[in-house]
């Protein structure tokens, strides 16, 4: 058996070093990573994915954490993706979500992954996409993906996560208008955090009446609920309502969000393979640094090239299939 | 296309002392240099740190300790890490150690010790040079 097969072996069985080899070979795009998620993705796809994300401060952390402990007590497994952005100036990450975990490091019913942005474009990383096919592949009942919810890019977490929940904290500063519209409109789930505080109230009514200006008719009404997530109130009744999620999404709607994540992974995976290619040519051509050139010398912009470059492509290939 | 290999370093504070300002002066350094830093916060012990490295793949382990029991708590590591087949990872370790206990933390595998005011470049050189190549 090849390394490879080993590894794919042993996340099947559960084995924790082989997730975690696993996920670094994702990760690190190593010339392994397409088998090894070809040979766990047909047994993927039996998790509840749920993505959290919120502004730092919400107590996001926290919050996973009895939730987590919840799902345990419930005798679920729970596989838990942390993600944390890369500094664009260094390229190097400080990945701390796991401070508020640690209790459940040694849990052997839980596996927790810290996860740097590697600065990917979209937000939401390939790796980490694939990091949750491969906690859902090694039997996790449950994989939680934390994002931090600053930014257009966490729009993108609809792409990876079945249940979508958005944590907020009142008097973090940012309110509630400045949540990005996306965000308001693909939550399934808000929960209002340390709603101990004065204007926890209020932040609820705030939701609410952004709610309202969503006029759109939708078969699951997003609830706003409220916990505190240091003591643990209200989380029993988050579980509640993830559970109740999880089944709304057996039924029908669902197909619709799951046919865009298919989408969205089979374009992405396109796209790098055709510019891969493409580019690969060019530079065996000798002809890359020159291309660069005239972009540059704004004697072509990037679209047009990308056009040219594609057509020519094409056509090469229909004359070598004809010869 | 080919993501540029990240160095993952988990930075651990075992036993009881709560002085992690140096731990995180280190952390932010490394993070400063292009790596990627897990910090697990305060009070660890030696099984959620191993645990913890296990899980997160990661290529060196800083263990930063103030409270005098590093000659309790870094066998039992070194140990665990053998057990759990961790023997490619780099341990170095800082804070309070006293230079006679620093022969006996290396016979155990600690490869490099950095006391306080140490400046962190050292510690980014020694860690660039010393890093295991885990492929």
């Amino acid at each position: 058996m090849s390394k490879t097969e080993e590894i794919v072996q042993g996340v099947l069985a559960g084995d924790r070093r082989s997730i975690a080899r696993a996920i670094t070979i994702i990760e690190n795009n190593k010339a392994e990573a397409p088998k090894l998620i070809a040979s766990i993705y047909p047994r993927a796809g039996k998790a509840h994915v749920i993505g959290l994300t919120g502004s730092g401060g919400s107590g996001k952390s926290t919050l996973i954490e009895k939730i987590v402990r919840e799902y345990r007590q419930k005798g679920k497994t729970v596989g838990v993706v942390a993600v944390d952005p890369t500094s664009p100036f260094t390229g190097g990450a400080f990945l701390g979500d796991r401070i508020r975990m640690q209790e459940l490091s040694t849990d052997p019913g839980v596996f927790i992954r810290s996860m740097a942005t590697r600065n990917y474009p979209g937000g939401i990383a390939k790796a980490t996409k694939d990091a949750v096919k491969i906690l859902d592949a090694a039997g996790k009942d449950i994989v939680i993906v934390e994002t931090v919810g600053a930014g257009q890019s966490e729009v993108e977490i609809i792409k990876v996560a079945q249940t979508v929940v958005v944590i907020h904290a009142p008097g973090l500063g940012d309110e509630i208008q400045a949540i990005k519209a996306g965000l308001m409109e693909i939550a399934d789930i808000f929960v209002v955090n340390k709603a101990d505080r004065e204007n926890a109230d209020k932040t609820v009514m705030d939701i609410q009446s952004i709610q309202q200006l969503n006029n759109k008719e939708k078969a699951w009404r997003t609830p706003i609920l409220k916990t505190v997530a240091l003591t643990g109130e209200g989380v029993p009744q988050l579980i509640e309502k993830l559970e109740e999620h999880r089944q709304f999404l057996e039924k029908e709607i669902e197909r619709e969000k799951s046919l865009l994540r298919a989408e969205s992974e089979l374009a992405e995976a396109l796209k790098e393979k055709a510019a891969n290619t493409i580019i690969e040519e060019l530079k065996k051509e000798g002809k890359f640094e020159e291309l660069l050139q005239k972009i540059l010398k704004r004697e072509i912009d990037p679209a047009s090239a990308a056009e040219k470059l594609f057509h020519r492509k094409f056509k090469r290939a229909a004359n070598d299939a004809e010869t | 296309m080919q993501s540029a290999r990240k160095i993952r370093v988990l930075i651990a504070k075992p036993g009881l002392d709560s002085h992690d300002r140096g731990a995180k002066v280190v952390a932010r350094a490394l993070r400063d240099a292009g790596m990627e830093v897990i910090y697990t916060g305060l009070r660890q012990t030696p099984e959620q740190i191993v645990e913890t490295a296990l899980q997160e793949d990661v290529d060196v382990i800083g263990l930063s300790i103030l409270s005098g029991a590093h000659k309790a708590l870094f066998p039992r590591i070194m140990e665990l890490l053998k057990q759990k087949g961790l023997t490619d990872v780099m341990v170095f370790a800082g804070g309070i150690i006293p230079e006679e206990d620093i022969p006996e933390m290396k016979k155990l595998g600690i490869k490099g010790i950095f006391g306080p005011g140490t400046p962190t470049e050292t510690i980014i050189q020694f860690m660039l040079e010393n890093v295991p190549d885990r492929t």
